[in-house]
């Protein structure tokens, strides 16, 4: 009898656990939408508005608390074409190299004149300069706008986003709600995060 | 499980090769798949970020005339200051007295308890509609709708919000969310008039207008 007891193997099997994993992880991979790898921080402000903001179609304007001001475009087609477009406006011819380059990433905010020379270099130099440029969103040159107008001319059903630090000065915003009111965008989303509504005491 | 056992067939020319196990052992793959999950934990976000819908006025259609519209007694006006600082006055502003313009904050006890006394009718409304809502007596499409109608009633106070150069985008986002805190359904945000940044220098003296050099000073301070 004792040989038999030590005899007894101490194999567990993981093909059980091994389902449940392999289901979680589909789980998780289907569900999952990856975080955005944004140029620059943003803390949004908060509010009690519950809106999601929808997943697809969405062109947002992100705002550093500076005053610099990135896009991104959530679809590929529409970044390539907003580039052309872009090229033909401001007589900066892209190959279609350069293009495909640019649309692999969704955010971009360099001035269009420096665009071309932005593209030749490698995505982690890019990295780390965007934030040193942004869009130009003045009123002497408001690249700001024809890239929203562009961007709109690409695809009809986009969706505005703003996405603002919240210490960022009113100026810059009000410029920015301007540009957008010039373009007859009187439609658009500010992205803020959750907080809890106050409960109103009625005495 | 993840284990083959070859029955014996009754053949028994070769007896070493007659019975033998196949264990596949599946703790790498679950070590792997851990991994995995954990790296999809942690690159996802869950929960999308919230927005607020806003709309605002064509620009070739608003005309002075139609601002001026709003009954005066229903109109209140908030102008967003430094350092979050608010002030609201009712009505038209009185320029020669800098004292009907109240400052105040954004606490509870602040502009909210302002606005929510001047929209009480509503406020009182929607409440007995979500009581209604919690009791079942009326679906939530019901509630919408009638929320959004009682919001708009012609009798309910309308809000210009005004922000100074001076203000943060911030301050925005929390005044129009004391405008959905406090159910009100009438509102905009408009440009800032220099008699209104006159009062607001009359009453604070903090630069808001008129000495150019003070309003230089202060904003390279702030950057």
């Amino acid at each position: 009898m004792s040989k038999k007891v030590k005899k007894q193997s101490t194999f567990i099997d993981m093909t059980a656990m091994s389902d449940v994993t392999v289901l979680l992880l589909t789980f998780f991979m289907l569900t999952s939408t990856f975080i955005q790898k944004e140029p620059v921080q943003v803390n949004p402000p908060q509010s009690v508005s519950e809106i999601k903001i929808p997943e697809t179609n969405i062109m947002s304007i992100l705002v550093e608390k500076d005053g610099k001001v990135f896009m991104s475009l959530d679809k590929q087609t529409d970044r390539w074409s907003v580039l052309e477009k872009m090229g033909e406006f401001y007589s900066v011819e892209f190959t279609s190299e350069e293009l495909k380059k640019f649309s692999l990433a969704p955010n971009f905010g360099v001035p269009i004149h420096g665009m071309k020379q932005f593209l030749g270099l490698p995505s982690e130099e890019q990295d780390k300069i965007i934030m040193d440029y942004g869009i130009p969103s003045d009123s002497t040159n408001n690249e700001l706008k024809n890239w929203v107008k562009f961007s709109r001319e690409a695809n009809a059903e986009l969706i505005i986003a703003i996405k603002a630090d919240g210490t960022t000065p009113y100026p810059v915003i009000r410029d920015i709600m301007n540009t957008l009111q010039d373009l007859r965008e009187n439609r658009y989303n500010l992205i803020t995060s959750l907080r809890d509504m106050p409960a109103i005491l009625n005495d | 499980m993840a284990e083959i056992q070859e029955k014996d067939s009754g053949e028994q020319k070769k007896g070493k090769q007659k019975k033998f196990n196949i264990h596949v052992d599946f703790t790498p793959m679950v070590d792997m798949n851990m991994l995995l999950i954990t790296f999809f934990m942690l690159c996802t976000t869950m929960s999308k970020p919230q927005t607020m819908e806003i709309s605002m006025p064509r620009k070739d259609i608003v005309s002075e005339q139609d601002q001026n519209k709003v009954k005066e007694s229903k109109a209140i006006t908030i102008l967003l200051g430094k350092n979050s600082k608010v002030y609201y006055y009712f009505g038209l502003p009185d320029y020669d007295h800098p004292e009907s313009v109240t400052e105040t904050d954004f606490s509870a006890d602040g502009i909210r308890k302002v606005l929510l006394g001047r929209n009480e009718e509503v406020v009182r409304k929607i409440l007995e509609l979500k009581k209604k809502k919690e009791n079942l007596e009326i679906s939530d499409e019901q509630y919408q709708t009638e929320a959004s109608e009682v919001r708009s009633d012609k009798n309910s106070p309308v809000v210009m919000i005004k922000a100074t150069e001076f203000s943060q985008y911030k301050d925005l986002i929390d005044a129009l969310d004391e405008m959905q805190i406090c159910n009100i359904g009438r509102y905009a945000i408009s440009d800032i008039t220099p008699g209104d940044l006159r009062v607001l220098q009359d009453l604070t003296h903090e630069g808001y207008t008129s000495d150019l050099k003070e309003v230089i000073e202060y904003r390279e301070q702030s950057q």
